[in-house]
């Protein structure tokens, strides 16, 4: 303790002493403090969504001071003058009156659904720069699992809190899923009448999704969010390779007073951008959807932007029914509502135990690949974020056809096809492009950086001289790992396979391990291997002159 | 101007270009936007005989090549003997008519060619070739005080369908589209009511009552005025158009803080 | 990468001059990096060129400007919070958005702010440290395996089968008695999702208006309005089902089988408005070429055959309503509909 001590200091000091005497923290709080974070600015996707995530609680529980969840009928007569005298249930009359009647009502409304646009988005950013650069392998696979639960509960809260304000739009998004509902085999029907109380649209719904809505799904996603970011803490940031960012060291700013400073400007930045489109822009006008009549339609009835997709799969499905012994199997609905979304969901959440099959790379990985570096991995995830976007523009196929002038069905046939024909396309177009700036790398290493100037040799040849790149460029450049190979189906004297490589699934796993390093560029050359950490020897490379 | 000239060059210049470029648009487009008041036309529907000769001759000039000399019709066009005046109204005063490109799946709104005299010789014309409804008369349209949340109930049963819940428009078979309800004057709403051009169906007799009629016009009029109180529209188009303004200027701005805030440093 | 932007023709720090149709300066320059070029002079390293005392205050400034445009925004949020009432739309468009923009300055102000804090004004600091391997030693792992083996032997769970079994037994149950409590959300489907509202000699009634029907009302072919049955108007369940779209088609125009010709009344039909696909109301019909179009997925049903499946995912035509006329000429349903309407289900054969 310094003699001279401001009342501040003597405060935050005398805090320190009293929670250290009773926890015995001040070794875990260095720690803390001094923790190296990582500066790119795509390690703050996540917290696009992580601050989102408390808008979305924050105006959340402003707007339940309000809403009423409840079926009801009541008769309007808030000060929206169109909808004056008609009846509508009292979620919906009590959600115009938050719109209408209280101030800063109809701002928190649009904050609270944009923030949960963003925070779906910032999760899907967040998770392709998590899969295109690697993060997710040993040791971080279980954060990953963790972070996919997440993705799948932010999406079923999405669409739970859609329905709940029972104008239009939500009661026909509703309507759907029960028409999915009662589609699926043996159980359809059950399940309808059970979610329900009963048949379509009943009085119990409403509240039974509101309380999914504020409580049980946004319980159970900040517990995960907990775990999330204090396994991320443990386990530390990945990062990229550079100078002193290895295998074994990590490179940033401490936590205090940096990235403190950085992440609360974020913080403000997720609250402001939020702030200035419920300003701004306007989202779901439900006043001008009207309530909830079974009988009605407008066009236009599409589902938030993260549901697009199903939304898209079930437009696109040609019609495939088939009926046997009294009992009716309808693929339309099977296939777009259960298999394409149960596969998205099973790959996206298997994917990093996938991988460690197929290329058997049990390493620990502090650094990061950059896409380049892992050609098939990169193909393979455009090919599904084609795959998606081909299924999520479909679900606005009405709006492509007036706004361009385009036969609707015909845009139904070109998603169609491109469905199927786009993901191929992006696979073989990402790979190859990764290959070709892997080359680029590699001719880097070897023949240095194009300096731009010419020289003439006394010969009279014209040569142009290049550089030896920067340690820190060069550092970056090498930073690739080569893929595991698996050997093939080693056979012993008698031409009998090694037992290990019997069997259909290694033969699968020999197969994909193939594919999966097959054109594999040695990026690094041979003879400037550096130590094993990058570390130790670095050797100088001569210009080529 | 120091600051920018050193910024220019900056890999990431062109983003920030490409931002303020958004912004200007989005905020040029509000300023813009178009103040869709549509007066109500009082039309009379008064026939003299001299109306009905002027008619004819504007007629034979530019739509007998399609519609044939005594509007029985022709391979290309429908016969327009028992449509009514309404419906020449409607086609004619919207543009329609006379067509540009017979052969498309349907005709734009457009620049009308004929005033609203010449409009009302040929419809004087084509009523006498077989009657049909006439043009409603100012009376009949005078939709002000008409009910507009029963107006609202019936247009989300019968219009919405097609016209989306705030008459945008909407996307039909085979290259046809419901054409959004911005421009559209109340005598032409109650004129496509009552005599179902194009694809649209026909809500003629008493299926909407005249009052009914004048509910839907109101409601119509009422929500395409009104403002909007959350900010920019989107033109109205529901969750898709939102989750593309989600994309391109939420995540957008986010993604440009994060850029700043873990940019290498500039110094001058 | 202090110079990244200056004029790159001026060879500064032995830099050579850029020629043209070679890299672009950014990407030659951070590959040679800056403070390592073969032959320039070792650059100021940074933290030095930053702690220049007069770009700190000017960094100060900008950073107090900004903190300050948050004080207005608070202070404009309660303004304006107070001084717009909400009370129409016009108003209600007046308070969201200065509401709105205040708030968000607020929150970009310190935001902006912050970041400029970090990045000019705070002693740029930038560490190194070690990562320890996550996996324990193997003795420390051994030592949890053997107190593990310790504490089973201890509890003696593993040589006493009947406590086993028992706690087995008990602990089940416990985990699945608790879902028959879910029977109760609701009742079982029985048949009522074979039938409807409709029932014989019920009038049609204009949905929305709650006016009863001729047939004349429907004079002109190309004639479309939504109907509900009478006495359901504010019931959603039965409306769910039972919502009906009267077409009126010449009657040369129409091709039905005979029977489902008698469900007609002079060229008047009535199709079930919920889509066999999933559900939706599907309510788009054009006059010209008789298609009903459902907006949600775009099943196209021909209503002039039945409302037969001509494109989209819907599998099976629009069940048709049959109807007459009463004594006072008003249109009635003959019976309910023949067969369930809406989406396909598992029981329905």
């Amino acid at each position: 303790m310094t003699p001279r001590t401001s009342p501040t200091r003597r405060l935050i000091g005398g805090t320190g002493t009293y929670i250290d005497e009773r926890f015995g923290s001040a070794n875990f709080v260095t720690r803390s403090l001094r923790k190296l974070f990582p500066d790119h600015w795509a390690f703050l996707l996540g917290e696009i969504a992580l601050y989102s995530f408390v808008v979305l609680l924050l105006t959340g529980t402003f707007l339940s001071f309000f809403f009423e969840p409840s079926a009801e009928h009541v008769t309007y007569n808030g000060s929206y003058e169109n909808l004056q005298g008609v009846e509508m249930s009292a979620a919906y009359a009590s959600t115009l009156h938050i719109s209408f009647d209280v101030r800063g009502g109809l701002l928190m409304r649009q904050i609270h659904h944009w923030s949960a646009i963003i925070f779906i988005a910032g999760i899907m950013v967040h998770m392709l720069r998590v899969f295109f650069t690697g993060a997710f392998r040993k040791p971080r696979e279980l954060n990953w699992v963790i972070g996919v639960t997440m993705f799948i509960l932010a999406f079923a809260n999405g669409f739970i809190g859609y329905g709940l304000p029972d104008d239009l739009l939500s009661g026909i998004g509703l309507k759907i899923t029960q028409g999915m509902a009662i589609g699926i085999p043996v159980v359809g029907t059950y399940v309808s009448f059970f979610l329900f109380g009963g048949e379509f649209p009943g009085t119990l719904l409403i509240p039974r999704f509101y309380i999914l809505h504020v409580l049980l799904i946004p319980g159970i996603l900040l517990a995960l969010i907990t775990a999330h970011v204090v396994i991320m803490w443990y386990q530390k940031h990945g990062n990229f390779a550079r100078k002193r960012s290895t295998e074994k060291t990590v490179v940033g700013a401490p936590f205090y007073p940096y990235f403190v400073a950085k992440t609360g400007s974020f913080f403000m930045f997720v609250f402001g951008v939020t702030a200035l489109m419920g300003a701004l822009v306007q989202i779901n006008p439900i006043w001008l959807y009207g309530p909830y009549n079974p009988a009605q339609i407008t066009a236009d009835s599409q589902s938030d932007f993260y549901f697009g997709f199903l939304e898209g799969a079930v437009r696109l499905m040609p019609a495939w029914e088939y009926s046997a012994l009294g009992h009716t199997l309808t693929l339309s609905i099977v296939i777009p509502a259960l298999v394409i979304p149960g596969l998205l969901f099973t790959v996206l959440l298997l994917y990093p135990f996938i991988e460690q099959w197929v290329t058997g790379d049990k390493r620990h990985h502090q650094l990061l690949d950059r896409p380049r570096n892992a050609p098939t991995r990169t193909g393979f995830g455009m090919a599904g974020v084609v795959f998606y976007g081909v299924l999520w523009a479909a679900a606005g196929n009405d709006l492509f056809a007036t706004t361009f002038d385009i036969p609707l069905f015909a845009t139904t046939w070109f998603f169609r096809i491109a469905l199927f024909v786009g993901p191929v396309i992006a696979f073989v177009v990402a790979k190859r492009v990764c290959l070709g700036l892997q080359r680029r790398d590699r001719e880097l290493l070897e023949h240095g950086v194009e300096s731009g100037i010419i020289k003439r040799l006394p010969s009279g040849e014209f040569i142009e001289v290049t550089e030896t790149p920067s340690e820190e460029a060069q550092a970056h450049l090498e930073g690739k790992k080569e893929i595991p190979q698996i050997a093939l189906p080693a056979r012993d004297d008698g031409g009998v396979p090694a037992p290990h490589s019997r069997g259909v699934r290694a033969k699968l796993r020999a197969a994909l391990n193939r594919l999966y390093t097959r054109d594999e560029i040695e990026v690094v050359p041979a003879e400037h291997h550096r130590g094993e950490h990058g570390e130790a020897e670095h050797r100088e490379l001569s210009s080529t002159e | 101007m120091k600051w920018i000239t050193v910024r220019r060059r900056h890999p990431r210049a062109g983003y920030a270009v490409m931002l303020l470029a958004l912004f200007g648009l989005g905020a040029g487009y509000m300023a813009l936007m178009p103040d869709s008041t549509g007066g109500a036309e009082a039309v009379s529907s008064r026939v003299p005989l001299q109306d009905i000769r002027e008619g004819k001759q504007l007629y034979s000039q530019s739509c007998s090549t399609c519609h044939g000399q005594n509007g029985e019709g022709t391979d290309v066009a429908p016969s327009l003997i028992g449509v009514g005046a309404a419906a020449v109204d409607l086609q004619v005063s919207t543009g329609r008519m006379p067509a540009m490109n017979p052969d498309a799946p349907q005709q734009p709104r457009k620049r009308r060619v004929f005033n609203q005299e010449e409009t009302e010789q040929i419809a004087a014309y084509v009523q006498s070739l077989g009657g049909g409804p006439p043009i409603p008369s100012g009376s009949d349209i005078a939709y002000e005080g008409a009910d507009v949340a029963l107006g609202g109930n019936l247009f989300r049963a019968n219009c919405a369908q097609c016209h989306n819940f705030a008459g945008s428009g909407g996307a039909l078979t085979g290259g046809k589209e419901a054409p959004d309800l911005h421009d559209a004057t109340p005598t032409q709403i109650y004129e496509a009511m009552i005599t179902g051009p194009g694809a649209m169906p026909v809500f003629g007799g008493d299926t909407l009552s005249a009052e009914e009629k004048l509910a839907v016009i109101k409601f119509i009029v009422d929500v395409r005025e009104e403002p909007n109180p959350g900010g920019f529209g989107l033109g109205r188009f529901g969750p898709v158009t939102e989750g593309l303004a989600g994309w391109l200027i939420g995540i957008g701005l986010l993604i440009a803080a994060a850029l700043w805030m873990t940019a290498k440093k500039q110094h001058d | 990468m202090s110079d990244k932007d200056t004029d790159v023709g001026r060879s500064s720090g032995g830099r050579p001059r850029r020629v043209i149709g070679t890299p672009r300066p950014t990407e030659t320059q951070y590959l040679l990096g800056d403070d390592e070029g073969a032959a320039g002079p070792p650059a100021t390293p940074r933290a030095e060129r930053d702690e220049d005392p007069k770009k700190i205050k000017k960094a100060e400034r900008v950073v107090a400007f900004f903190f300050g445009l948050s004080l207005l925004g608070s202070i404009g949020f309660v303004a304006a919070y107070i001084a717009f009432p909400v009370s129409g739309m016009a108003e209600t468009a007046l308070s969201n958005r200065w509401l709105g923009l205040s708030m968000a300055a607020a929150f970009l102000g310190v935001a902006c702010g912050g970041t400029y804090w970090v990045r000019r004004v705070m002693a740029p600091r930038e560490l190194v440290e070690e990562i320890h391997p996550m996996p324990s030693s193997v003795e420390e792992r051994r030592d949890v395996v053997e107190y593990f083996d310790q504490g089973t032997a201890d509890s003696r769970f593993l040589r006493r089968p009947l406590l086993r079994r028992a706690l087995l037994a008990a602990l089940v149950p416990l985990g699945i008695a608790p879902l028959v409590l879910f029977r109760d959300l609701g009742p079982l489907p029985g048949t009522v999702l074979r039938h409807t509202a409709w029932k014989k000699g019920m009038r049609l009634v204009v949905e929305g208006s709650g006016r009863h029907v001729r047939a004349s009302d429907l004079a002109w072919p190309g004639s479309y309005i939504t109907v509900i049955p009478e006495g359901f108007e504010h019931d959603l369940e039965a409306l769910a089902k039972a919502t009906v779209m009267l077409i009126k088609m010449r009657p040369e125009d129409l091709h039905l089988p005979p029977d489902k010709m008698a469900w007609t009344v002079d060229g008047i039909i009535a199709y079930s408005k919920i889509c066999t696909h999933v559900g939706c109301p599907a309510g788009l019909y054009e006059q010209q070429t008789h298609r009903i179009l459902c907006p949600c997925h775009q099943s196209t049903f021909d209503a002039s055959r039945a409302a037969e499946v001509i494109f989209g995912p819907a599998t099976r035509p629009l069940p048709q309503l049959p109807i007459g006329v009463d004594s006072e000429g008003y249109l009635i349903a003959l019976s309910d509909f023949h067969e369930p309407v809406g989406p396909s289900f598992w029981e329905r054969g």
